[in-house]
């Protein structure tokens, strides 16, 4: 048994409900991050000028490590879905993975339900493009080049193959702002993108798309169990160092 | 605004088989191993339900391209040509470990996979080269500067090891490169923690509503 896992996220879940409840009442000056503010103003310019918002989801899937990716990925398409509901080009997510590709169109409808305009609602507007890392990439290419698409976001699970969309969005001149959990990803897209994501920026997007009062608790709560980790580590040098552990 | 009824339903079945397998994952009891295990193997299983209903999806949008004649019908039309070709390979021909099915796989399949790697790897050296010239910060120096000494250095030339590379190679990656992986990891373990609490919560439905 694994007491100590259970008792990390036990107090983690405590922590997150208690700043969740304080968040509804005060709300916390977030710093800025460059990425989410040109994200907005490139929905805005999107939705004015008519052109499509493209969401590419990854391959990772629900199951194991990259799930949590996912549903970021997810959580931010809820939320453009929800912005860009207005405009005459809705926006379109694409997969590399059956269970995300379902979720995605689940997404949109759900948005378009809401919001009452349920004969909107597309369900060639969450695609699968293929069920390898390459034939994904290769999938979505034609969305990035032939679909008018001005604002591209890459949140999820990637591997290298994330170059080749990263940078046919670079080409075409539109925005692009990427994110993911993989390392090898975020290298590539540090170097193929204007606004990479890098580390937990990916986790942090709900509560800079305002996303609720929880998403902001989530970031109250990294920072805390970041800091209590450092001091971990800290004095588990030092406890070494002088020979006591 | 409608409400949707089958939210809360939902939202419990979620949240009660996330609690479950969490749970079971830190501690072994019998009755709650088991049902974890059963959990998960529905999971694989629906997961593969998906994947069949994914594929149908993707003919789905590649037959409206061509019915439509949109751009890259042709590429379209290529794509359903060869994922019908394959069904009927994988169940006419010996299944999908036949010598056919594997002939599909060694000589379509993988060199087109080989050909996106190589247009890869010229992909990464543009974008290396754009980097630099879109935003030279002291980050991106270090960033393209690490690499390309990684890069050099990695070359294994036998008894050639001018003023010890190799050392400084390896400690490049054990102590700075693997430090700052580390940090970063950090990072997104407690971002995947608060994104999975918030999904067992029932703050975040990644499913209608």
């Amino acid at each position: 048994m694994n007491w100590l896992g259970l008792v990390f996220i036990f107090l983690f879940a405590v922590l997150l409900l208690g700043l969740g409840a304080a968040s509804r009442r005060a709300k916390r000056e977030l710093r800025e991050i460059p990425a989410f503010t040109r994200l907005a103003g490139g929905i805005g310019a999107a939705v004015e000028s008519g052109r499509r918002l493209h969401l590419s989801l990854g391959h990772g899937g629900m199951l194991g490590q990259p799930g949590a990716s996912t549903l970021m990925g997810l959580t931010i398409l809820q939320r453009i879905a929800r912005t860009a509901s207005i405009s005459d080009v809705p926006p379109i997510a694409t997969s590399g993975e059956s269970v995300q590709a379902i979720l995605s169109q689940d997404v949109f409808q759900a948005v378009y339900q809401a919001i009452g305009a349920e004969t909107q609602f597309d369900p060639h507007s969450g695609q699968l493009t293929g069920l390898s890392p390459f034939s994904y990439a290769a999938g979505a290419l034609p969305v990035v080049y032939d679909q008018q698409v001005s604002v591209n976001v890459l949140t999820g699970s990637f591997g290298s193959e994330a170059a080749l969309i990263a940078d046919a969005a670079e080409r075409t001149g539109s925005m692009t702002l990427a994110g993911s959990e993989n390392l090898t990803a975020q290298a590539v897209f540090y170097a193929c993108t204007e606004e990479p994501l890098i580390g937990e920026e990916l986790y942090a997007a709900g509560a800079y798309l305002q996303a609720g009062a929880m998403h902001s608790a989530s970031l109250m709560t990294q920072d805390i169990f970041r800091w209590l980790l450092i001091v971990a580590i800290l004095a588990g040098a030092a406890a070494r160092l002088v020979g006591v552990w | 605004m409608k409400t949707n009824l089958r939210v809360p339903f939902l939202a419990a079945i979620s949240m009660l088989s996330g609690l479950v397998v969490l749970v079971g994952y830190f501690v072994t009891l019998p009755g709650l191993s088991d049902l974890r295990g059963l959990f998960l193997d529905w999971a694989v299983i629906l997961t593969a339900v998906a994947a069949i209903v994914g594929v149908a999806n993707l003919a789905k949008v590649h037959w409206r391209k061509v019915r439509t004649g949109q751009p890259g019908a042709v590429f379209s039309l290529t794509t359903l040509t060869s994922l019908v070709l394959t069904i009927l390979v994988v169940i006419f021909l010996g299944g999908a470990t036949s010598a056919w099915s594997l002939w599909l796989f060694n000589y379509a399949l993988v060199p087109v996979e080989a050909s996106l790697l190589a247009v890869l790897s010229v992909t990464l050296i543009y974008a290396f080269a754009r980097m630099i010239n879109r935003r030279l910060t002291i980050f991106n120096l270090i960033f393209a500067g690490t690499a390309l000494f990684i890069l050099i250095t990695a070359f294994a030339w036998s008894g050639f090891d001018v003023f010890g590379l190799r050392d400084i190679r390896s400690w490049v990656m054990q102590v700075w490169a693997a430090a700052g992986a580390r940090g970063i990891l950090f990072g997104v373990a407690l971002g995947a923690i608060a994104t999975g609490l918030r999904v067992l919560i029932g703050s975040d439905r990644p499913y209608s509503g």
